[in-house]
Formats: structure tokens, C-alpha cells, sequence
């Protein structure tokens, strides 16, 4: 599934990231492909916000269908 | 080539003032991690803001005994994505000591940044900033770890009390190159010769364009796999030197949380823009300009300094008149200046501050992205729009923070059409209470379909694409009182200094017109658009060559005329869209370019008048 599909407190892991433009960004915030994060908050047909450890990026809806997810249950 | 310090180039290309005796000290970070309150702590009272050559971003440079200390944009990692991080680069790699700044709390994103340093063999020295708050979210970092793994001194402190900078000072002198990844250093090794130094050679083989050229090489291709490396290795690191004990319950975080989930969110916007509109609206433009307007300049400084040229000139000569008459250069300009464009611009800039410190910005940014999508612009554009109505062209600069050139124009254009600022929504605000709810309504109508044409027009036809959002939302914070007021003095003083020539020339303009009785010659130009098109009294056409000076001057001119309700309200569309002030030309020029800043000027000539005329036609009959 994609990133927008995710439900909010779901744990996930990063599986790809499309968008190449933004890919070295999200890589620089701790993103990478085969990261943990939590789906933090979902804004109604806004951002989602993920959390890798402390660290909390909102992520715009277009962007957030470009990167592909997987759940992970702990 | 290979004799040459590192980055000797860039200072004199740059216009950067070359080295005298000391060492250059850069200081390098991530956003909101505490580097200008470290700069503050290192260099004293004295330092100087300036716009980095041939850009719009600001850089602090100060002293520390001999050596020179600069502070520079945050960044995430070196390289030319924006504006902020070409600057940082380039100071980088002028610096012959790098104090990079990272948050305990958030290493794993900070030392991205620090181990891309260490594999361009800078000599740094880390500050670990924020201890207090690794702490408080039951955070242990194993400092002594850290420094092994890294290869570099890792000073431990708490910025916001000072603990820990002493050492930090003292650590500069034994700053260390670090440990490299092996890979990285073996590539840049096959490419030092053509290149010459191993900072521009990291840069050239992660793919920066600029600085490939710069060599006559092609861009590297290395980047992702340069950057996947340094990742593990970040994660590695953190993995081994980070102990997490127990589950914070700041309240900072639940705040944080509040502020991005739809239910609390809006509401606590709805409770920090009363604040910015009462600090900036209430306070600032009506309080304190009431007085130094009104009391202080008028009161005091005018018939001071007129009754000075009297003695010199005769009155009614046209040098007088220029100088100290209705629009004079010494009377209108001056009280404009310090009467009311100085506390406008202190009131912003420290409201600015405060929301920038306190780490709520990136949060209403997330918060608003959605209904500004529509528009052509991602969240970070709520910024510029919200500070419009206060003041269009301090607004105008916030544009510089826009992802791409494409949402700077829009962003530019919505704010120079549509958004009314405090001095002109005081005096639209006053006209409309006489003119009953239904007309208010159709006033407020209007001029919100106007920036939503705008903007999907400017958004369905301006090629290219506007960058999706992409925001790093920092922990919220208590602003300090002392950061916050040496920024805003900083800054203002800034603005001032770059502003106050430009209006001398425009106000100038405007009284050598009136003293060549020109500005007569153009109220019976305009006269026939005004009474044949907008039915309004022939007199009407005196606010719009006000509104060109000054926005509320021209509204203001409408509350002495007799005016219908129907007649306000057309007259209130056509001034809200009229021109900006002369002041937020200037900026729009300076911002934007003369010929997208002429464009939206002229446009607006024809906005104004096409809406204006259209809803008189409507309503007035």
C-alpha cells in the first residue's frame, strides 16, 4: 500500500520511494527505504505526519502516494 | 592547487571579507537546533547581519578574539536544493573550523549532516546540543561513544543556559577530521587531482552541479549510493550510542500533537492568529503608530523641522514644497519611515520570531497544506499569506522561504492583489460597518474568489510543478526573550537600512509631481473610469493616486466623500485590489524582478478596475 493509505498509529516499514526528487531529502531526515516509522497523524486529505523515533515530517498527500509501504506488527 | 587552503577561492569571489590573521569558524546545523543561541554566546553582543552576496539569505558574522565566526542557514545535508543550503555550502567550505550543532534528542537526522562533514575531511568539533530534553524524554547518550565513533571532540551542552559553551570554545582548537567511510575517501582520492580539494571533491562526486563546473568535470553519480551508505552508518551509530529508558509525557509533545490533529488544531490557530492580529493589528498599528505618528512625528518632528526650512526658504517655493509640503521628503517620508513603517516592521519581525522559535510555523504549515494545494502552493505558503495581512511587503520577503520560483510568484501575486493589510483592513473595516451585513458579506465574497481565480489561474498556467510538502516538524518550544529580541532588532535594523532610500525616491517623485502640478494632470485622467465605469464621484479619483503611496491613505480618502452603501462597497473591491503601496513595490521589485513586479503592478490597474467595474454594474442601478 501506499504511505496516504496508512492508518494513523499503524507501524510500518518504508518499501520505496518513488519521487526521486524528494528521495535524497527524506534519506537526509532518516527516511530511507527498510525504515521503521509510525504513522503519527493522518490530516483529513492533508499530510500524513510519520515518526521515526523522536523525529516527527509531515508529509504532503501527493508525495505520500508516491512511497510504498508495508505494516509491520511488533 | 593542492597547496592552496581550503576554499580560499570562495571569499573573494564571494565578497566575503578575506581572512586578516585568525581562523574562520563556521557554524553548521540542522534547523532548530540552538546554533544562533550558541553564535550569541561565542561572539558577544557585536555581530552583523547581512543578505550573503547575491541572495535574499541572511548570515550572522562575529568575532571570537581573532578569529572570525559565521553562522549560517539550517540545513540537513550539503548540497545546492535551495537557495539556504547553497549559502551554507559555500560557506562551509570556506571555514577552516566547522562547530556543527546537533539536537541529543534527534541524532539520527543530525548526524547525517555531521558525518557528511567528516567525509569531506573538514576539521569539526560537535556541540551536543539540547542535553535537557534528551533527558526529559528519557534519552542516555553515550558521549564518550559517540566521539570515538565519529573521530571528533562531542561536547555535551545545554545552549539555552550556557552549559557546557566554555568547553566548546575551548574544544575548537583540537577540532578533528574524523572518521570517514572507507568507500567515500577512496573515490574522492581517484578524483583529487582534477579537483583539488577533498570538500569540493565529495561535492562534485554526490552530483552538485555548481561546483562540478566550477572544475570543468562532469556532476558525480554517487549521491544515493553515498547517501544510503551514510544513513546505515548514521542508524549504526545512534543504534549503538542512544539508550532509550522509559516513555516521556512532555507536555511539549502533546501540545505538538494537539496542534497538528483537525479538532484541537484549528482551534489553537484560531487562538495564535487573534494573538498576531491583536500584537500587529491592535497593538503595533494602532496603539503604538497612533503615537509615533500622530504624537511624535506630526505633533513634534514636523512643525520642527518645517518651521527650520522657513527660515531658509519662502514658503509656497517649490523646493519647500519637496521638502517639508504635503508629500516632502523631510515631513511625509520621515514621519512614513519612523512613524510608521519602523514599529510595523519591529511588531513583524518579532512576531515572526516567536512563531519560528516556539517550532509552531512547520505545524500550521501541515496543518493548511491541503487548501492551499488547490492553489498551486504546499503548506509553507500559510506564512507569507498570514503575515500579509499585517504588513504586504514584509510579507512579500517571507515569499524567499517558497520551494520553487513558480510558488514564489504566486504567492507574490495573491499577496499584492487580493490581501488588505492592518492600516488598510482598520479603515475597510470602519467603512464597512455602515453598509449593513449583506454588503460585507459580497465584500468579502469578492476579494476570496479573487485570490482563488488568481491562484488557479497562475497555478494552471505557469509551467512547472510545485513542490509537495515536505517539512520536518521540530519539538515546541519556549521562545527566548533574548534570542527573540536580538533577531528582531537585527533583522529590522536590516530591513531599515535597505528600505529607506527607496521610499526618498518614491515619496520624492510623488511631491515633485504635485509641486509640477502633474498629480492634478492624472486626477482628470482617471476621472472618466472612475465616474463612467465605477459610478462614483469624480473626487473618488483622488484616493486611487493616494492608494499608490500608501494603501490605507487611499481607503481613508474614501470616508470624507459621500458615498451610497452601494457606492462603499464598490469603491472598498476597487481600493482592496488596487496597486500596493509604494513600499511594497519597492520589495516586490527587489524580490521578484522588474518585469514580474511591473507586470502584477499594472495588473492590478486592471483587476481593480474590471471587478470593481463589474460589481458596480451589478449592484448599482
Amino acid at each position: 500500500m501506499t504511505l496516504d493509505q496508512a492508518k494513523k498509529g499503524s507501524d510500518l516499514q518504508i518499501v520505496s520511494i518513488s519521487d526521486s526528487a524528494s528521495r535524497s531529502q527524506l534519506v537526509r531526515m532518516g527516511i530511507s527505504e527498510g525504515a521503521r516509522v509510525t504513522c503519527h497523524e493522518k490530516i483529513p486529505l492533508g499530510p500524513v505526519v510519520v515518526r521515526c523515533r523522536k523525529q516527527e515530517i509531515a508529509i504532503g498527500r501527493p508525495l505520500a502516494r508516491k512511497i510504498i509501504v508495508k505494516s509491520v506488527k511488533d | 592547487m593542492q597547496d592552496l587552503p581550503p576554499g580560499r577561492g570562495y571569499r573573494h569571489r564571494h565578497g566575503l571579507r578575506p581572512r586578516e590573521q585568525g581562523k574562520r569558524i563556521v557554524l553548521v546545523g540542522n534547523p532548530n537546533v540552538g546554533k544562533s543561541v550558541i553564535f550569541n554566546y561565542i561572539t558577544g553582543i557585536y555581530a552583523e547581519v547581512s543578505n550573503y552576496p547575491g541572495t535574499t539569505i541572511e548570515m550572522s558574522i562575529g568575532r571570537l578574539k581573532n578569529d572570525v565566526v559565521i553562522d549560517t542557514p539550517g540545513i540537513y545535508g550539503v548540497s545546492s536544493f535551495n537557495d539556504e543550503e547553497r549559502v551554507a555550502r559555500d560557506l562551509i567550505l570556506s571555514a577552516d573550523v566547522v562547530i556543527n550543532v546537533v539536537d541529543a534528542v534527534h541524532l539520527e537526522r543530525d548526524l547525517f549532516l555531521t558525518l557528511q562533514l567528516i567525509d569531506m575531511r573538514i576539521p569539526i568539533v560537535v556541540a551536543l546540543n539540547f542535553m535537557d530534553e534528551a533527558k526529559a524524554e528519557c534519552l542516555e547518550v553515550d558521549v564518550d561513544l559517540l566521539s570515538d565513533l565519529l573521530g571528533v571532540p562531542v561536547i555535551p551542552t545545554v545552549a539555552s543556559q550556557g552549559t557546557g559553551l566554555d568547553k566548546l570554545v575551548a574544544a575548537i582548537e583540537s577540532a578533528q577530521v574524523g572518521h570517514s567511510d572507507p568507500l567515500v575517501s577512496q573515490r574522492i582520492t581517484e578524483i583529487l587531482r582534477m579537483v583539488g580539494s577533498p570538500q569540493e571533491a565529495l561535492l562534485v562526486l554526490e552530483g552538485d552541479k555548481v561546483i562540478s563546473a566550477k572544475h570543468g568535470v562532469p556532476p558525480g553519480t554517487c549521491r544515493e549510493e553515498f547517501y544510503l551508505r551514510r544513513r546505515q552508518r548514521v542508524n549504526d551509530i545512534v543504534a549503538h550510542v542512544v539508550r532509550e529508558s522509559g516513555i516521556s509525557r512532555r507536555f511539549a509533545n502533546r501540545l505538538g500533537q494537539a496542534t497538528l490533529s483537525p479538532w484541537t488544531g484549528i482551534p489553537i490557530l484560531a487562538v495564535v492568529l487573534c494573538g498576531i492580529y491583536w500584537l500587529i493589528g491592535v497593538l503595533v498599528a494602532q496603539r503604538l503608530v497612533g503615537f509615533t505618528e500622530d504624537t511624535l512625528m506630526k505633533g513634534y518632528w514636523e512643525p520642527v523641522i518645517r518651521g527650520l526650512v522657513l527660515r531658509w526658504l519662502q514658503e509656497g517655493s517649490a523646493l519647500e514644497r519637496i521638502l517639508v509640503g504635503e508629500f516632502g521628503i523631510l515631513t511625509m517620508t520621515m514621519t512614513y519611515l519612523f512613524g510608521l513603517l519602523l514599529p510595523l516592521v519591529v511588531g513583524f519581525y518579532f512576531a515572526l520570531s516567536i512563531l519560528e522559535d516556539s517550532g509552531y510555523l512547520p505545524r500550521l504549515a501541515a496543518l493548511t497544506d491541503r487548501l492551499l494545494n488547490g492553489i498551486g502552493l504546499n503548506g509553507r505558503a500559510v506564512i507569507p499569506i498570514i503575515l500579509g495581512f499585517g504588513c504586504v511587503s514584509m510579507a512579500t520577503i517571507t515569499t524567499r522561504l517558497l520551494g520553487s520560483e513558480r510558488e514564489k510568484t504566486i504567492a507574490t501575486s495573491i499577496l499584492n492583489f487580493t490581501i488588505p493589510c492592518s492600516a488598510q483592513l482598520g479603515v475597510i473595516m470602519l467603512l464597512l460597518s455602515h453598509v449593513g451585513a449583506k454588503y460585507v458579506a459580497i465584500y468579502v465574497l469578492v476579494i476570496g474568489s479573487c485570490l482563488v481565480i488568481i491562484g488557479t489561474i497562475l497555478h494552471r498556467f505557469l509551467p512547472g510543478e510545485s513542490s509537495p510538502l515536505l517539512i520536518d516538524l521540530p519539538p515546541m518550544r519556549l521562545p527566548r526573550l533574548e534570542n527573540i529580541v536580538r533577531k528582531t532588532l537585527n533583522r529590522s535594523k536590516f530591513f531599515m537600512k535597505e528600505a529607506y532610500p527607496w521610499f526618498i525616491v518614491g515619496s520624492g517623485l510623488v511631491a515633485i509631481m504635485q509641486v509640477t502640478s502633474m498629480l492634478s494632470v492624472w486626477q482628470s485622467l482617471l476621472a472618466p473610469f472612475t465616474v463612467g465605469w465605477l459610478q462614483l464621484p469624480r473626487e473618488a479619483a483622488n484616493a486611487f493616486v493616494m492608494g499608490m503611496v500608501r494603501r490605507d491613505f487611499g481607503a481613508a480618502g474614501l470616508t470624507s466623500m459621500q458615498l451610497t452603501p452601494a457606492q462603499t462597497l464598490v469603491a472598498l473591491v476597487t481600493i482592496t485590489l488596487f496597486v500596493p503601496c509604494i513600499a511594497s513595490t519597492v520589495v516586490l521589485v527587489k524580490e521578484r524582478g522588474l518585469r514580474e513586479g511591473l507586470t502584477i503592478w499594472f495588473g492590478a490597474w486592471v483587476v481593480a478596475f474590471l471587478v470593481g467595474g463589474i460589481v458596480s454594474q451589478i449592484i448599482i442601478r
